[in-house]
Parts: structure tokens; sequence; C-alpha cells
């Protein structure tokens, strides 16, 4: 059965019929709502199954199917390893949940909304999905077409800015992503990613091509400094749109390095680890001080975003299989998490219709259900042991040591900002008196946004005690990435001059002195 | 059989349009008046389709005819699929408006044919008189048709605008002609191209031809730097009439810029005319985009968009290679679906007062008011913008493939960069569209017609479209390898 097919064909059929309905508008939405719920829960079933009958001691592509529908451009080439399913899973998991927290929220347009969450499902599966590389480009960048409509629709005030700043900075990043992408099939004469990573092309294109994907993947993961549309876009989305955009699209750009950066350009990975690692620790210092001062909750929710994507090109750029693993599982975690505090957010928003920190104050007292449940994911994402951020946090950090002490340094006190910061909001958000009287009449979580939090938490807690279920999938693919980095990566880059590499990166002002100091040395 | 005779079976299509438009003239001139506008332009539109079928009758391979004037080949044969189809689409689109605005004369769809008679003379011209010839026939109803609003000081103004260019721009192109003529000995592509292929020097009196006979050319094309009357005209002339100067038109001007480029000026000179095009597909990819975003007008902004559009296909002519060749074919068959489809959503909209829409912010809520125009025209913008899936962006992908085959890097960049601001003012229709709130409430025309050429182009150029990829590649690469005899 062509079930990576299924999946992606699923959502889209849904959402035709959902532009079709007919009735009445109340009609329409009702029956809109039930019609998403229940394509998205076949498609969490149709994933259960996948990932039931998925095989984990190989790093082949599973499922393949292989129609050349468009050829000579691109053929429809689907197929997925641990990785992919890791992330499908995740999309998957987090769609239901995303309905559910649109059921009341969401009051225009209600069947186009829900079918713009259709198409972003299948367009999210597709990537994943993708084998050949044009299918790839074609749903990465289709996914810009139902969020720009999602933000500009159903956002905020200042919607339609984000919109546009969201669309046009993503798209100028691919673009040089698929001048990249022309390139490197004209010369290997294949667009399958199989073939493609296992070509070497030559170290002074490999520079190129590498600087090339960076540029899209960077502005999707974000990092710093290119990371300024996703407060604004996560601020004006509605809560299911930051919890897509948070939970899965910001995947699109870790799952972009590893799937392509990684195997495809060995070389100029380990020549550009200097790069990677210093815009991340800038990231995780700069953006952990920025969400310090912020008063808008959705906001500094996406500066910890920022923050945390940091640790996961650490973590991926350590170039050894902890680092890998801990940036696929601080992938999974993140979605969860942040997904999660977006819903919280969500939840008062919907209440008090602000998202000013300052306006709320006392919820441990009038909701305590509520501020049990965001204690919770507080302390999920300051990495709290037992809960999945520590494992993603833990391995990141233990790999990136073996590659650079310093950037570790760096990232480690990410974790004390983390705790700063998020401590800090549940503080204001959770202690203290009421801000004022429509803050203290708010009344507690109901059973549907029970419902919606409460599978997360279960998987937040399964990830964190048992990390195994989630890893052992990913092990074979990630072992074939990291085989194919040791094999020419380390024999061109010893150990020694890997460190060195990492030196200019050092003289971020933290460092400045120590880095001035080995200089002398030498 | 006399030579004449063989050759006007080659020249099938052309040979009917001839007959057709003389029978136009009778048939309107001798119909009630009230109907002669109906009457006529269905019957265009079933010369129109006559000429299509003698195509399907015409024999494989590369047929010479007229002493070698005039060729037949596969190239042609897909060019004047689309030119006859676009021209036909023009006829249907223009009624509804043309009834409307009291300027329903019958000789609208019989300066059409002759217009399109022009055109398939173009992409089949052997020769550079040929060309000329093809391209006059094709310009001179293209200017009354401008004009055809009489009442309206715009639509005269575009018409003279449109004509004092044009002629100056043929005055050019014939310019580039002689030198060539002087230069190699003869008009005929073949044999200027075994001329220039067995000199050894460089010769600057050629290159002056070139020069000459691509600046005429782009005139056409509409490209930088001789694109400045296209907005204007778009925005003067009648609606119907810059639907059509955006579609078939540009893909006869653009196929017979390939083939005179590829066919006569192959090897050592191809760098040279490479250096040229290089030039204008990056001017235009660039003011397209960077020009359309202060518009206001939605008949500017598509003059903008065709402009842009043009600098992209050129790209795929860059290379001289038949990948770009086919590159260009497909860009120009995808193209002109996506401006007609454009254009035809701005005919089937009207305001309250039942006058045409060119105020880009009358679209204000429009779908909200009108939710599937306003789905289809986001399919086009969208399209238009190179986003996948939808269909719009494979052109792009084609041309810019075939680019990047051949080691232009650095102009599929600017491309890809220049199609970043495009995708702006595109996404602005859309705002205005999705985002706004409605403000004057827009009626539609109500043409059924239009109506269902409208979802034909949208769903051409929807995802679902990319299932025509395959066989129009199939075509394209056929098309193109008829350039490339060897």
């Amino acid at each position: 059965m062509p079930i990576l097919s299924l999946m992606i064909l699923l959502p889209v059929a849904a959402a035709l019929m959902l532009l079709t309905l007919p009735g009445a508008d109340a009609e329409r939405a009702s029956r809109a709502r039930v019609v998403a719920l229940a394509t998205t829960l076949v498609e969490f079933a149709l994933g259960i199954w996948l990932w039931a009958s998925f095989d984990q001691t190989t790093a082949a592509f599973q499922f393949s199917e292989n129609l050349p529908l468009f050829a000579p451009f691109l053929n429809w080439s689907l197929g997925i390893d641990g990785i992919a399913l890791m992330l499908i899973e995740l999309s998957v998991f987090l769609m239901p949940l995303c309905v559910l927290a649109s059921w009341v929220a969401v009051k225009k347009r209600v069947p186009e909304y829900m079918a713009a969450f259709l198409l972003m499902e299948s367009l999210m599966i597709g990537t994943f999905a993708a084998r050949d590389i044009f299918l790839f480009y074609l749903f990465f960048e289709g996914g810009l077409i139902p969020m720009f409509l999602i933000i500009g629709i159903w956002g905020g005030a200042r919607r339609i800015y984000a919109s546009y700043k969201f669309f046009l900075y993503t798209l100028l990043g691919s673009v040089l992503m698929l001048v990249a992408m022309l390139w490197m099939v004209d010369v290997a004469g294949s667009s399958d990613i199989g073939v493609l990573s296992r070509t070497d092309f030559p170290k002074n294109a490999q520079f190129w091509l590498f600087l090339a994907f960076f540029a899209s993947f960077a502005v999707k993961m974000p990092m710093w400094p290119v990371h300024t549309w996703l407060p604004d876009a996560h601020v004006e989305a509605p809560t299911a749109g930051s919890v897509i955009l948070a939970g899965v699209l910001l995947k699109l750009g870790g799952y972009g390095f590893i799937r392509f950066s990684l195997p495809m350009f060995p070389d100029a990975s380990a020549q550009l680890i200097w790069l990677v690692f210093g815009l991340s620790m800038v990231a995780v210092v700069y953006t952990s001080l920025v969400a310090l001062v912020q008063q808008d909750m959705k906001k500094l929710i996406a500066y910890s975003s920022v923050a945390h994507m940091a640790f996961v090109t650490g973590g991926l750029f350590a170039l050894n299989t902890q680092g890998i693993e801990g940036a696929m599982v601080m992938m999974l975690s993140h979605g969860l998490v942040s997904g999660a505090l977006f819903l919280c957010v969500g939840v008062i928003y919907d209440r008090l219709h602000t998202r000013e920190i300052g306006r709320y104050g006392g919820l441990a007292d009038t909701m305590p259900k509520y501020a049990l449940v965001l204690l919770f994911f507080t302390m999920a994402s300051v990495g709290l042991p037992a809960t999945s951020g520590f494992v993603a946090e833990f391995l990141v950090l233990l790999g990136m040591y073996q590659t650079s002490t310093w950037a570790t340094f760096v990232l480690t006190t990410g974790i004390i900002l983390g705790a700063a910061y998020m401590l800090w909001l549940y503080a204001r958000v959770a202690y203290g008196k009421a801000a004022g009287d429509d803050t203290r009449a708010m009344p507690d979580l109901n059973a549907r946004e029970i419902a919606i939090l409460a599978p997360i938490i279960f998987a937040v807690l399964w990830m964190g005690i048992y990390p195994k279920s989630f890893q052992d999938p990913m092990k074979p693919a990630i072992a074939a990435v990291v085989a194919r980095l040791e094999g020419r990566a380390l024999a061109t880059v010893p150990t020694d001059m890997t460190l060195s590499a990492v030196l200019p990166a050092l003289k971020s002002p933290a460092n400045a002195d120590k880095a001035l100091a080995q200089e002398k040395l030498h | 059989m006399h030579p004449i005779f063989t050759s006007i079976a080659v020249a099938g299509p052309e040979t009917v349009i001839t007959l057709g438009s003389l029978a136009a003239l009778m048939l309107g001139t001798f119909t009630a008046k009230h109907r002669a506008l109906t009457v006529t332009s269905l019957f265009a539109v079933a010369i129109l389709a006559l000429a299509g079928f003698t195509l399907l009758d015409a024999p494989a391979g590369t047929t010479r005819a007229f002493d070698g004037l005039y060729v037949a080949d596969d190239f042609s044969a897909f060019l004047k699929v689309i030119i006859l189809a676009a021209s036909a689409a023009s006829v249907l689109l223009a009624l509804p408006w043309l009834k409307e605005s009291g300027t329903g004369r019958f000789e609208y769809p019989v300066l059409m044919l002759l217009a399109t008679l022009g055109l398939t003379i173009m992409v089949s011209a052997n020769d550079l008189l040929t060309l000329y010839v093809g391209l006059e026939l094709a310009a001179l109803p293209s200017y009354v048709l401008a004009a055809f609003h009489r009442q309206d000081n715009r639509s005269a103004e575009a018409g003279l605008k449109y004509f004092v260019l044009g002629a100056l721009a043929s005055g050019i192109l014939l310019y580039g002609v002689t030198l060539i003529y002087g230069f190699s000995g003869s008009t005929q592509l073949d044999t200027i191209a075994s001329v220039v292929g067995g000199q050894t020097e460089r010769s600057l009196g050629l290159l002056f031809g070139i020069v000459f006979i691509l600046s005429g050319l782009a005139f056409k094309v509409s490209a930088v730097p001789f694109h400045m009357w296209t907005p204007d005209v778009y925005e003067g002339a009648p609606t119907p009439v810059a639907a059509f100067f955006s579609a078939a038109p540009k893909a006869a001007a653009l196929g017979l810029m390939a083939r005179v480029l590829v066919v006569a000026f192959p090897g050592n000179i191809a760098a040279d005319w490479q250096q040229i095009l290089i030039f204008i597909a990056i001017a235009s990819m660039v003011l397209g985009a960077v020009a359309a975003v202060a518009q206001t007008n939605i008949k500017r902004l598509l003059a903008y968009s065709s402009i842009a559009n043009i600098g992209f296909a050129l790209v795929g002519l860059t290379p001289g290679t038949p990948a770009g060749v086919s590159a260009l074919l497909f860009y120009t068959a995808v193209y002109v679906a996506m401006t007609l489809g454009s254009f035809l959503v701005v005919l089937q909209l009207r305001r309250p007062d039942g006058s045409p829409v060119e105020n880009m912010a009358d679209f204000a809520g429009l779908s909200k008011t009108q939710p599937k125009l306003a789905a289809a025209l986001a399919i086009f913008m969208f399209s238009l913008a190179g986003i996948p899936p939808l269909l719009g962006f494979w052109p792009k992908f084609a041309v810019f493939q075939a680019a990047v085959a051949s080691g232009l890097i650095a102009l599929a960049l600017i491309g890809f960069i220049a199609s970043v601001v495009a995708a702006f003012y595109y996404l602005r229709l859309i705002k205005i569209m999705y985002f706004d709130e409605p403000g004057v409430p827009l009626a539609t025309e109500g043409s059924a017609v239009n109506g269902a050429m409208i979802a034909a182009c949208a769903l051409f150029c929807s995802p679902i479209g990319m299932l025509a990829i395959s066989p129009l590649a199939a075509a394209t690469t056929r098309a193109a390898a008829a350039l490339f005899p060897n």
C-alpha cells in the first residue's frame, strides 16, 4: 500500500472537500471542525501504523514509492528513514491538537482555516517523505502559501507585516538553495537524495553549495541573525499557527541540515563548523537575554525557540553521534514543549485577549490546574531531568564537548539563562496577586483544554524517562550520516584542527580574553 | 503539381486564416448589425480551430516552402498551437466587453484574425524578409486594436504610442536585416548560418546587424530597454486587447527570436548575442520586478509582470542549447495560460455601476464577495510569482536549469532574487483580496464562456497542472530539437 502517498494526499482531499462544503456559515463551520479533526486523527492513526511497521535496524529508505509522474523535472519519489519517521510522527501528533485548539478560538472563515491547516499537514509530511530533491523543494516551499494565509487572515493586529516578512524572508533563503540544487543535480545526473548523499562534490564547490543551503535552512531554523521573522510571525499567528510554526516548521531547517548539508557536503561542514558554532553561541546568549526583557508571552517563547534551535545546530555540527542524536531529540522535544507552551498561552489569551505578562498574576490561586500544567512545561523547557528537554540538552552538550569545549561552555550558560527567563515568566504569571478582577475571574482549564494538553505531557515524560523508544528508529540513519562525515571530514580535519577551526568563533565578547591568551601562547 | 501549390499546402494554417479573414469581413458586412459581432467572432474562432486542425495533418519533420522562405517544423507547429489557442481565447473573451462598451464592431475579430496570421508567419519565417512581413502583418492590426475604443482618449493615445514606437522598432529591425544581408550575402537563415560558420574572423557588420535585429525584436517582446510602451499601451488599450497583446504576440516573438538566433547565428558568434541576451534578460527581470512594486493599476501591474516574465523566458534562450530552447517553449506555454487567466478575471469583474475594474484597491476583500474568482486570481498570482507546487514554478525551474547546466550560475542567481522581489507585488494583490476588508462589492460579468476559460486556466496553473509537465516537456523537447538539425 502506498501509505506515504496516502498520508500526503488524504489531507489535500479533505481540504478540497472543506472548501466546497454546502450550507450556511455556522453549519459549515461545525462540519469543517469535525471533518478536520477526523482527518487529522486518521493521519495520526496512519502515523502510528507507520511507526509500528517501521524496520528500526536499517538506514535505508523504507515505504519507498517511485513514479515518474513529472518527468523530466522530478519524480514522485517517496521514502523515509528513521529521522524522517520521527518528524512525521511529531507532525501528525500535533495536528489534531491544533485543530482542537482552534475549536472555539477561530470564528471567521472556519472551513478555509481548517483547509489551510490540512494543506499544511500534507506539505509537511511531504517534505519529510520526499526522496527527490526537487520534490523536497516543492513541499518545502509550498508550505509558505498556507502559512502566509494563516498568519495574514487569522492573525493579530500586525498580521500583514508579519506574513510578508515570513514569506519573503524564507523565500529569499530558499531560492539560493534552489540554484545550488540545480547545479548539484546537473553534476550528479540524478535528483535522488540517496544518490546525491553518496556523491562526492569537489571541495571548493562544497563550500558554496553549503552556504547556499545554509542560507535557506538558517532562515527556516531560524538562526541568529536571520531569526527576526520568527517573533513577528509567532506573535501575530493564531495559537494553532504558532504551534505548527514552532512544532514542525522550525524543524524543516534542522531536517535540512541533517538530510542535505551534513551528508552531501561533509568537507564544507567540517570546514565551516566555526560559522555554525559561532552563530549558535551568539544566538543562545543573545536571544536568551532578549527573552528576559519581553513583555509579550508569545514573543518570549519565540525567542526561547531561537535559543533552543541554537542547541540543535550546535549538536548537529558536533559531527558525532551524540551531538546529532541530541539535536534530533531536541527537535522533537522542542516541538512538543514549545508547542505546548504556545497552547498554554492560547488558553489564557482566549480568556483575557491579551498576551501581556503584566496583565496576569496569581493564576496559581485562581487556575490551579492551569498553573500546574504551565509549571510542567516551564520545567520541560528549562530541561529538568525526567523531561524530554533534559535528554536533549544533555546529549547535545555531550556531543559538542568532544568537538569544542568553549562552544559547549557558552551554550551551557544558555541553560541557566533559559531557567532565568522561563521561571521568571512563570513567577509573574502564576504567583503574586492577580492584576485585575477580570484576571481573577478567569475559569480554570476545561475538558477540551485538558484533552489537548494531557497527551503532550504524556509524550514529554515518555521522552524524558525512556528516550530509547524515540532514539532507536533514528540510530541507523544517524550512524549513516556520521559514517559519511567520519569517512572524510575527520580525515581532512583532525580533531586539533577542528578545534582551531572553532577558534575564530570564540572571539565573541564572552571569550575574547581566553582567545587572546591562546593566541599569545602561539 | 506546380511548386506554388505544394507550398500553399505546406502553409496550411496561414492559408486557412487568410481565406477565413476575408470571408469573415464579408460575413460581418452582410450580417444584421446587432448580430454581426457575435457571428463574426464565432466564425473567427471556427477559422482558428480549423487552422489548428491543418497542423494535425502536417507531415512530420522539417518541410520548406516558397523557395525556402517558409518552414514548417515541430518548432513552428508547437508555437502555432499556442498562438491559435491564445488568439481564439482572446476573441472569445472580448465578446461581453465589446457588447457592453458600445464599440462592438465586427472588425474586431477580423483584425484579430489578421494579426494571428502575421504571428503564425513569424514563427514559420525562415528568411529575414518573411520575418519582416509577418511582423508587420501582426503589428498593423495590433495598432488598430489598441485604439479600438475610439471614444476613449487613453485608447487613442495607446494606439498612437504603440504605432509610433512600433514603426521605429520595425525600422531598426529592417536596418539590421540590410546589414546582415550586406555582410553575409543572404537573408535566408540557413545560408546566413553557413556563411557565418565559415568565417574565422569576427565580422563587426554582422554584429551590428544582430544588435539591430535584437533591438527590434526586444521591442516586440517588450524586453528592457525597449519596454517603455508596454505599461502605457496595456493601460490605455481596451482590456481584451491588452490580454491579447500579453499572450499570443509574446509567444510568436519569443519563438522568432529563438529561431533567428539559434538557426542563423550558431557557433562562435553565439557568444556575442549571448551577452546581449544576458543583459536584456537581467534588465527585464529586475526592472519588471522593481517597477511593478509601486503600481496601483492592475493592468499596469500585469504589464510589468509580463516584462519580468519575458526576462525569465529569455534566460532559457541565453545558453542557446536544445534544453534552453525547450525551456523557453515550456515557459511560453505556461505563461500564456497564466497571463490570459489573470486578464480574464479582471475582465470578469465589474464595479457596482457597471464600469470595469482597474484600480487594485477595488479588489479589497474579493475573497468574501467573489470567492471563486478570488481563488482563481490567487492561483494565477502565486503561479506568476513562481511558488511551488503551482505550475508557474516549473517554467522558471526549467529555464534556470538550462542556464545552470550551461554554467550561467550568476544569471540564475540574479533571476531568482528578482523573482523574490516580484513575489512581493503578486502577494500584494493576494493581500488585498484575502486580508483586507471588502470595499465596494464587485459584481461579475456573468459570462459562462469566460467563467469556463478562467476555470480551465486556473486548473492548469494549479498543482493539478503539474500532471501536464511530462507531456508538455516531451512536446517542447521535440519542438526545440527541430532548431538543432545535428
